[in-house]
């Protein structure tokens, strides 16, 4: 159980990742799942939830950080459309894995998370997009729903009250870009997943032109901790604007590779030392890549950075979906960085110029560079290419796609310099 | 699984395609859970099942060509039996990736887009499979093999020539 001691808390959505059985609603009630449910419906209401999900300066796990109570206050009340809430555990950024352990070992606290979601929202028909590739964790989850189904905690008039709500699985198919909130509402319209222009926003505009919430399954996992708990009790934990735990994804050149769920503010070296049994190589990380391979590289002097959105800003990159990578010194990080251009260049989904052209050109100049055939003109290019993709496209994957080159550009520059040849061959 | 060239879904089939259909606001949403039926059934996505299943939905064959050609898990063309899907994303790549990746290639005798002379295997590179704790990840038809090494993966294709349950 989950202290209500906001000081003793060291874990949210964790709390019961290692029970035995989890998944299975007899096991899962043992540990409190649901337990709170029949209060929130009875005795909450829309304002009342989503004042005490604002309370609790919850910020959105899925990688932008956007405050999860103001955005649900976006959505139109009384429109005459129904609302929809969509989970996004589409998780295609390199180096996250974390929302893949919550629906394989604790399906129901997402179940549980997306009933209080979308009784806050007013929404009757819900849906989870899961990435194709975990078809594991998919029937898993279709498995605890329909034993929620059974036991009435889903669909018609949910536990004797006036709420009914539908919650279906629905697989992706291998794109990236449909993490992308719009991108995935396209998809789930069964359509090619291209992102959409914003404004207007999902909270207005989204599934089928209905107003749409869009949640990270972290995000969502956390609701019933909060309800149950109060905002106040979690905005208590961590660090101020850095609120409650946070799911780390560690990989990269750790002894110990995983997901760690730890309070924010937790320093990036006990993480890495006390929880993840040190670095493979070395003392100290060469690179860090903070927040998932869209984030920009911070170095080893920022080793000792506390983790919250604001100080890894404050180093020069994002938290972005949590999931760092690190790289000890026997990195090749041309190598790195041409593995990273190749992924963003599969999956542009090609409807911008700089996008499209400049993701091409990135890879193609980085594949001749680790060739050690590039010459400083191609460096130019690269640099050029890379500057322009950034905050000129429908969607931020431009702005990600750069990122590792740019920070290949600005804290190597003598690698890039040793690998290059006069003049191309 | 058929390979006839005029595939149709059992009945059974369009009754959980009837169910499933009344669970989005328009049947179009049923696309891409219809084309993953239709894999499973027919083995991959020739022109004749998109067209069949542009049919049970009601849509055009350009809207089930435009999903179908988007997506990397559908699949237009054969594969073996067993697809193993080598993640050289970069956790992947720090842990040894391309030398696995290279070395299944080699057993195989095939690269991608290829079909072993029995007729059970396939390989390709994937992007991030999202277990990146596990790199190493080899996916077989959906299932994870974590921290997988070369001998490993040449235990699984050993079992799998030899007819052994993996
Ligand atoms: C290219 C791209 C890929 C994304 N992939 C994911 C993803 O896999 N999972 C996710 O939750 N959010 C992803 N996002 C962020 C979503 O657009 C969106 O911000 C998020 O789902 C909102 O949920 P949250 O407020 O709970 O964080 C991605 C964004 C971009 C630009
Ligand atoms: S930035 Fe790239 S991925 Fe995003 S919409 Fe434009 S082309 Fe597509
Ligand atoms: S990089 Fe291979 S699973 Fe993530």
């Amino acid at each position: 159980m989950i202290s209500s001691d906001p000081k003793k808390v060291t874990r949210i959505c964790f709390d019961n990742i290692e029970v035995e059985n989890m998944h299975k609603l007899e096991v899962a009630k043992k540990h409190g799942a649901y337990a709170f449910l029949p209060t929130v419906l009875k005795e909450f209401d829309t304002d009342k939830i989503i004042d005490e999900v604002k309370t609790s300066g919850l910020r959105g796990r899925g990688g932008a950080g956007f405050p999860t109570g103001l955005k649900w206050s976006f959505v139109p009340r009384n429109t005459g459309k129904p609302t929809y809430l969509l989970c996004n555990a589409d998780e295609g950024e390199p180096g996250t894995f974390k929302d893949r352990d919550i629906m394989r070992f604790d399906p129901h606290l997402l179940i549980e998370g997306m009933i209080m979601a979308g009784f806050a929202l007013g929404v009757k028909d819900a849906y989870i997009y899961v990435r194709g590739e975990f078809l594991h964790e998919y029937n898993v989850m279709c498995a605890a729903i329909d034993e929620a189904y059974a036991a009435n905690l889903l669909g018609e008039n949910i536990l004797g009250t006036d709420f009914s709500m539908n919650l279906l699985m629905h697989r992706g198919a291998g794109a990236y870009v449909c993490g992308e909130e719009t991108a995935l509402i396209e998809s789930l319209e069964g359509k090619s997943g291209r992102p959409r222009f914003k404004p207007p926003f999902p909270a207005v505009e989204g599934f089928y032109a209905c107003p749409t919430v869009v949640n990270n399954v972290e995000t969502i996992a956390t609701i019933p901790a909060i309800l149950e708990h109060g905002g106040a009790w979690h905005a208590a934990i961590g660090k101020p604007n850095n609120t409650g735990c946070k799911i780390f994804s560690v990989s990269g050149h750790v002894n110990k590779p995983g997901n760690y769920e730890v309070p924010m503010g937790t320093t990036l070296k006990d993480l890495v030392e006390n929880y993840c049994g040190g670095l493979q190589h070395g003392d100290v990380p060469k690179v860090i890549i903070p927040g998932g391979s869209s984030t920009p590289w911070i170095l080893g002097e920022h080793y000792d950075v506390p983790l919250t959105y604001d100080d890894i800003m404050k180093a020069g990159s994002f938290l972005g979906s949590g999931a760092i990578i690190i790289l000890d010194e026997t990195a090749d990080l041309i190598a790195v960085t041409r593995r990273l251009a190749h992924f963003y260049a599969h999956e542009s989904c090609g409807q911008c110029t700089p996008c499209r052209e400049g993701t091409g050109w990135v890879e193609r100049i980085l594949n001749r560079l680790d060739a050690g055939k590039a010459t400083e003109d191609d460096v130019k290019v690269l640099f050029d290419a890379s500057t322009h993709m950034a905050g000129r496209t429908i969607c931020a994957l431009a702005d990600g796609a750069s990122a590792p080159t740019l920070s290949l550009l600005k804290f190597f520059p003598e690698d890039v310099q040793a690998k290059l040849v006069e003049k191309s061959s | 699984m058929s390979t006839s060239n005029q595939p149709r879904f059992s009945e059974e089939r369009l009754a959980e395609i009837d169910a499933l259909v009344k669970r989005y606001p328009s049947a179009k949403s049923a696309l891409m859970p219809v084309l993953y039926m239709a894999q499973q059934d027919f083995g991959y996505l020739s022109m004749e099942t998109q067209e069949m299943v542009g049919e049970v939905l009601g849509l055009r064959i350009m809207e089930v060509r435009e999903v179908v050609t988007f997506y990397t898990m559908f699949k237009e063309q054969p594969h073996g039996k067993y697809l193993l899907e080598v993640c050289t994303n970069a956790s992947c790549m720090l842990n040894g990736a391309d030398e696995l990746y290279a070395h299944m290639k080699e057993t195989l005798g095939i690269g991608p887009g290829e079909i072993t002379e029995d007729g059970l295997f396939s390989i390709a590179e994937v992007e991030c499979a999202g277990a990146c704790a596990g790199a190493p990840v080899v996916q077989v038809n959906n299932m994870y093999y974590e921290k997988a090494t070369a001998s490993s993966m040449d235990e699984l294709i050993t079992k799998v020539r030899a007819g052994e349950a993996i």
